[in-house]
């Protein structure tokens, strides 16, 4: 079982194709749900606070805008966590989006730069394009290492 | 004649390409573009990994891949985009970060607006040329036989001695006549060591004084402050290797300076208001009639939260402590309010246009206000900060390790 990265990072239905083969989808929500029940914190809808963008910092330089930091501060952890990452570009908003094109540029950058196993997509158009990427994306999945053991092994 | 390739999404479209070149010029050093072809751009982006919209952008990362790729050839780099681009500054960041993983290339990085004019961009181009043209000096990583450095600043001299990698004298006083304050800062740092100006191997000056004094000593040595800064900043600290940012908030202005093994690559210098700097906490300590070296332990021991500071000018700022002492506020407080508010201020006005990296060396005279360095760190999230030892004279460090071994004073006069 490895940790697998997705962008769009909020994708459902990526993160229930990686959890269908075992592994663990690095999805947006989970990163969002904690800040959201952590009840020190007073700042709705998501309880980012003005400190978050300041925490972006290790992803963007401080001339970048504060929403792009903000973002990154919840995206960029996700993808330092990554075993593995799963890139699908010019999906439509209904597949997965995180509404900033700059944050999209930033983290399928950095996904890139990890050095990890990468399966790079482009949203299908056509139903035969659908099943090859599920296809495709599947095999992927099962050429990641399972368990503890293989993935030492 | 150094070369330097100027990677940039649009400098022609802002009225500045005349500046930068003029400006290059006046270091003896040439603006070269990378030359590349039309197929290349695609390749080299899909490469790179990052799908920038903007077209000029992946020209600049094309053209960053040609230097790294060998296929242009150049000696220094000067990364430039438009100030408040996003786009520009992630992609600005990360061609600056690609070139310096991959070549040995000194690279300058500048957000630049249509009002940048090439004085603006001297002190960068002469870092650069000297970076090339000096590179053995500044690889230097330890100090050998004995050194003088000099710091002519603003509002300070700092002079040092050195001796095998050691500093066994320093001396500061305010800047006045400037010989007369070198003679006096130099007392002071020959006093106990046994030596005189007569027996040092070498003399390095630096700061806004250092022609004049390097002139009439006849240094060996004569550098601008940024290259001298960061590597007395990174040898003081123990950082030579990797990045970091040097973060010097002075009397009268404030310098911060991003450094790759020990290399300057950008930096950004302010001091328009004296409220952001070390001017202000000067009057606080005067204002709780403490001295200044009590500010910083008051300040640790205080929630800036609890004081009342709704401006951060010195004359109104200093008025809002004062009505929170009034009002039965304890002087702890008030000094940490005094030292948030210049962090934030610095934060807000100077960071703002430069990248940090990790650790932030803090130096200069400020670096000694504990309290100072708190609100920094916590201003930046709670980043690393790193007060080295003799953090108050980097500059005459610098000079003093830079100018070891090129010095040879002592064996002409034998």
């Amino acid at each position: 079982m490895v940790k697998v990265a997705m962008f769009p990072p909020n994708s459902l239905i990526l993160a229930d194709l990686i959890e269908r083969k075992g592994h663990e989808p690095l999805a947006l929500q989970k990163a969002v749900r904690k800040k959201v029940v952590d009840p020190e914190i007073d700042s709705p809808p998501m309880n980012i606070t003005e400190e978050d963008p300041i925490k972006g910092l290790k992803y963007a330089a401080i001339e970048v805008p504060s929403g792009v930091r903000g973002r990154m501060s919840i995206i960029g952890p996700l993808i330092d966590e990554a075993e593995a990452a799963i890139i699908v570009e010019d999906a439509p908003f209904g597949f997965g989006c995180i509404g900033c094109a700059r944050t999209n540029e930033l983290s399928t950058y950095y996904l890139r730069r990890r050095g990890v196993p990468t399966l790079e997509l482009v949203y299908p158009k056509t139903k035969e394009e659908t099943t090859d990427m599920v296809n495709k994306i599947n095999t992927f999945l099962d050429s990641l290492p399972k368990s503890e053991e293989e993935n030492n092994g | 004649m150094v070369k330097i390739a100027l990677i940039s999404c649009g400098t022609e479209y802002s009225g500045i390409q005349k500046e930068i070149e003029k400006a290059a010029n006046t270091f003896g050093s040439e603006i070269v573009i990378p030359e590349i072809d039309l197929e290349y751009i695609d390749e080299a982006t899909k490469k790179f990994g990052f799908s920038a919209q903007s077209s000029s952008l992946r020209l600049m990362i094309a053209r960053a891949m040609s230097i790294v790729e060998g296929k242009s050839k150049t000696d220094a780099v000067f990364i430039a985009t438009c100030f408040r681009c996003a786009e520009g500054a992630l992609v600005r960041n990360e061609v600056r970060r690609f070139i310096q993983e991959n070549t040995r290339i000194p690279v300058v990085t500048y957000s630049f607006t249509e009002r940048t004019k090439a004085d603006e961009l001297f002190i960068r181009m002469e870092a650069l040329t000297t970076t090339v043209a000096r590179r053995s000096i500044l690889a230097r990583e330890k100090q050998e036989g004995l050194t003088l450095g000099i710091d002519s600043g603003s509002t300070t001299t700092k002079v040092v001695v050195m001796e095998n990698n050691s500093i066994i004298g320093a001396g500061w006083t305010s800047t006045k006549d400037i010989m007369g304050s070198v003679d006096t800062a130099a007392k002071d740092a020959f006093e106990g060591t046994g030596y005189s100006m007569d027996d040092v191997d070498g003399i390095g000056t630096t700061g806004y004084g250092r022609l004049t004094i390097g002139k009439n000593l006849k240094a060996d040595l004569i550098q601008e402050e940024l290259s001298v800064n960061a590597k007395g900043a990174v040898y003081l600290a123990g950082h030579q290797k990797g990045e970091a940012t040097v973060l010097d908030i002075g009397g009268m202005d404030n310098k911060v300076i991003t450094v790759n093994d020990g290399i300057p690559d950008n930096f950004t210098m302010g001091g328009i208001c004296a409220g952001a700097s070390g001017r202000f906490l000067d009057m606080t300590a005067r204002r709780l009639d403490v001295d200044i070296t009590e500010l910083g332990p008051l300040a640790i021991n205080g929630n800036y939260q609890n004081a009342v500071l709704n401006s951060y000018c010195i004359v109104f700022g200093i008025q809002d402590l004062v009505t929170t002492l009034a009002a039965g506020g304890s002087k702890e407080d008030v000094a940490a309010a005094a030292c948030h508010s210049v962090a934030e201020q610095v934060y807000e006005q100077q960071l703002q246009e430069i990248d940090i990296r990790e650790p932030l060396i803090q130096v200069g005279g400020t670096s000694l206000i504990s309290g100072l360095v708190k609100a920094v760190s916590e201003t930046l999230g709670g980043i690393d900060v790193i007060v080295p030892e003799h953090s108050q004279h980097i500059g005459a460090v610098g000079a003093a390790l830079l100018v070891s071994g090129m010095g040879k004073r002592r064996s002409h006069e034998l």
